[in-house]
């Protein structure tokens, strides 16, 4: 019932929102007893990601007595602030943020939702991986995980080598195996590769009843993770998603150090959003120059708290466990 | 032509697609984290009626159907075309066969039917959820059987054939839900 005089009601019961908050205490509980200390950064920001397909919003600051406005982004994830943190010694730290991505309104996305992000300078990459697994296994009650690398997935579910096929090997694995594709459909080999995963691969790990950590992707799809080369000699990505019934629900780096590398690939991202008619957005100087000072090897991670709890709850829209519907 | 965005898109908007009217059952967005955006929608053919997927860049427009959903009232048939009219302006809708075919049997003269109309064109005629329909055959009436086991055939005015209850006879009015073909109640006032 969606009548105006109902519009005012929450979109999770209140049974929900009251288990949602139990699991934020917990969580909250996990990261006390791991020493790791809990921060909360700036949700505005006049610098904002350059990633070409993340979209901030943007509001005015307007200086009280004047007419002169400045542009602010609102964050998509704390992650630039939060490395600044751990470049002055914060040590671990975790936050639990609400984050903005502009456009995305579905079953699993809305524009506004809530991230749990954590920085752990003393970890490994697999050690962090391990320490996701806890947290799933204490406070959501879910099994033990599976770790498979992105080349293995799509090797055992196309039979398709994604670092050493062609774009058009890509292109035609999926145009094979998806109906409503349309011809003229134009991407790029990134592209390609992400619709497998969401179309094919995607709603067969919804068959696996526990959650699957993705490592090693391909190096253009790095973000803000550091490059490594695997025990085959192919250029990877030092990251890892996670999946729960074939839903993405977090994304983690071995943290690229590199500020000059860094820059590169903002600069990288920006020419990509000047091909797509988007605007350039700001670089955040001030990550580059605390990168430049020195950034802690560090491992770090960022879960959509929305889509596990719902998960968790055996709900079907993160709406569900979200009190009110922007 | 006007033309709709992807953003706009949820289920019921009436769109072209190669030609033919089309209504979204269901719209996705498909979005990894930072990856980019498509919209995969699932839509009704609503010149075939069959149900199908396509993928759209999310940002991309299509071009918006020009169709309607009226209510008309059905009148005749020649054999070849079956006669509806607008019982405000009187002005008369020509549908084919293809429109009337799921809802053939359930056409009754003077009942009112939903018209689903494309540039002017009836597109497909669904019958109301529950229509009142005389019995014209079946065989005599059980006395006594008030447990409705099993039941029996029965022929309605329309041609239709739908399971009744042993003591239903010749002549009776039925309820009869169309969406499923089956026999409700007795229609209380026919």
């Amino acid at each position: 019932m969606s009548t105006i005089e109902n519009n005012w009601q929450p979109s999770a019961e209140i049974d929900t929102l009251k288990k949602r908050a139990q699991y934020l205490a917990d969580v909250r509980l996990f990261f006390a007893e791991r020493d790791v200390w809990e921060v909360e950064t700036p949700i505005l920001s006049q610098a904002a990601p350059t990633a070409p397909y993340l979209d901030s919003f943007t509001t005015d600051y307007i200086p009280i007595g004047t007419q002169t406005k400045q542009t602010h982004y609102l964050h998509t994830s704390p992650e630039f602030a939060m490395k600044r943190l751990l470049a002055a010694g914060s040590g671990s730290i975790y936050q639990i943020a609400r984050v903005f991505r502009n456009g995305e309104q579905g079953k699993l996305h809305s524009p506004e939702f809530t991230m749990l992000e954590w920085y752990r300078p003393e970890l490994s990459l697999n050690q962090l991986i391990d320490e996701v697994n806890s947290l799933l296994q204490q406070v959501f009650g879910f099994k033990p995980v599976c770790r498979l690398s992105y080349r293995g997935i799509f090797e055992f579910y196309l039979k398709l080598n994604v670092f050493s096929c062609s774009d058009e090997a890509i292109k035609h694995c999926a145009q094979q195996h998806i109906t409503g594709l349309p011809e003229d459909l134009e991407t790029d080999r990134d592209g390609w590769l992400e619709i497998l995963m969401s179309y094919i691969i995607e709603p067969r790990l919804a068959a696996m009843n526990m959650p699957l950590f993705i490592y090693d992707f391909p190096a253009s799809q790095a973000q803000l993770a550091k490059i490594k080369t695997d025990c085959d000699g192919y250029q990877v990505a030092d990251r890892f998603e996670l999946y729960i019934n074939g839903i993405e629900l977090a994304n983690g780096y071995n943290e690229l150090q590199d500020a000059d590398e860094l820059r590169q690939r903002f600069e990288h991202d920006n020419q990509q959003r000047i091909k797509h008619n988007k605007s350039i957005m700001p670089l955040d100087e001030n990550l580059l120059a605390a990168m430049k000072q020195g950034l802690p090897e560090c491992s770090g991670v960022a879960l959509g708290l929305d889509r596990l709890i719902m998960l968790t709850l055996d709900k079907q829209a993160i709406t569900q466990v979200q009190s009110f519907n922007c | 032509m006007a033309s709709v965005s992807t953003n706009q898109f949820k289920g019921g908007l009436k769109f072209m697609l190669d030609g033919d009217p089309c209504s979204i059952i269901e719209n996705e967005l498909v979005k990894p984290g930072k990856g980019q955006a498509f919209n995969r929608v699932k839509f009704r053919n609503l010149k075939t009626g069959r149900v199908n997927e396509r993928t759209f860049k999310s940002g991309d427009s299509v071009e918006s159907a020009d169709v309607m959903e009226v209510e008309l009232e059905y009148s005749y048939t020649d054999g070849e075309f079956w006669y509806f009219m607008d019982s405000e302006t009187f002005e008369q809708h020509t549908a084919d066969a293809n429109a009337v075919e799921d809802c053939l049997k359930w056409l009754k003269e003077q009942y009112v039917y939903t018209v689903t109309q494309w540039n002017g064109t009836p597109l497909l005629v669904t019958a109301p959820n529950f229509v009142n329909l005389a019995v014209t055959d079946t065989d005599p009436g059980l006395k006594g059987d008030t447990a409705g086991t099993g039941g029996k055939p029965a022929t309605l005015e329309t041609g239709a054939i739908v399971r009744v209850p042993l003591f239903m006879s010749i002549g009776e009015v039925l309820k009869i839900d169309t969406r499923s073909g089956e026999y409700v109640e007795r229609a209380k006032d026919a």
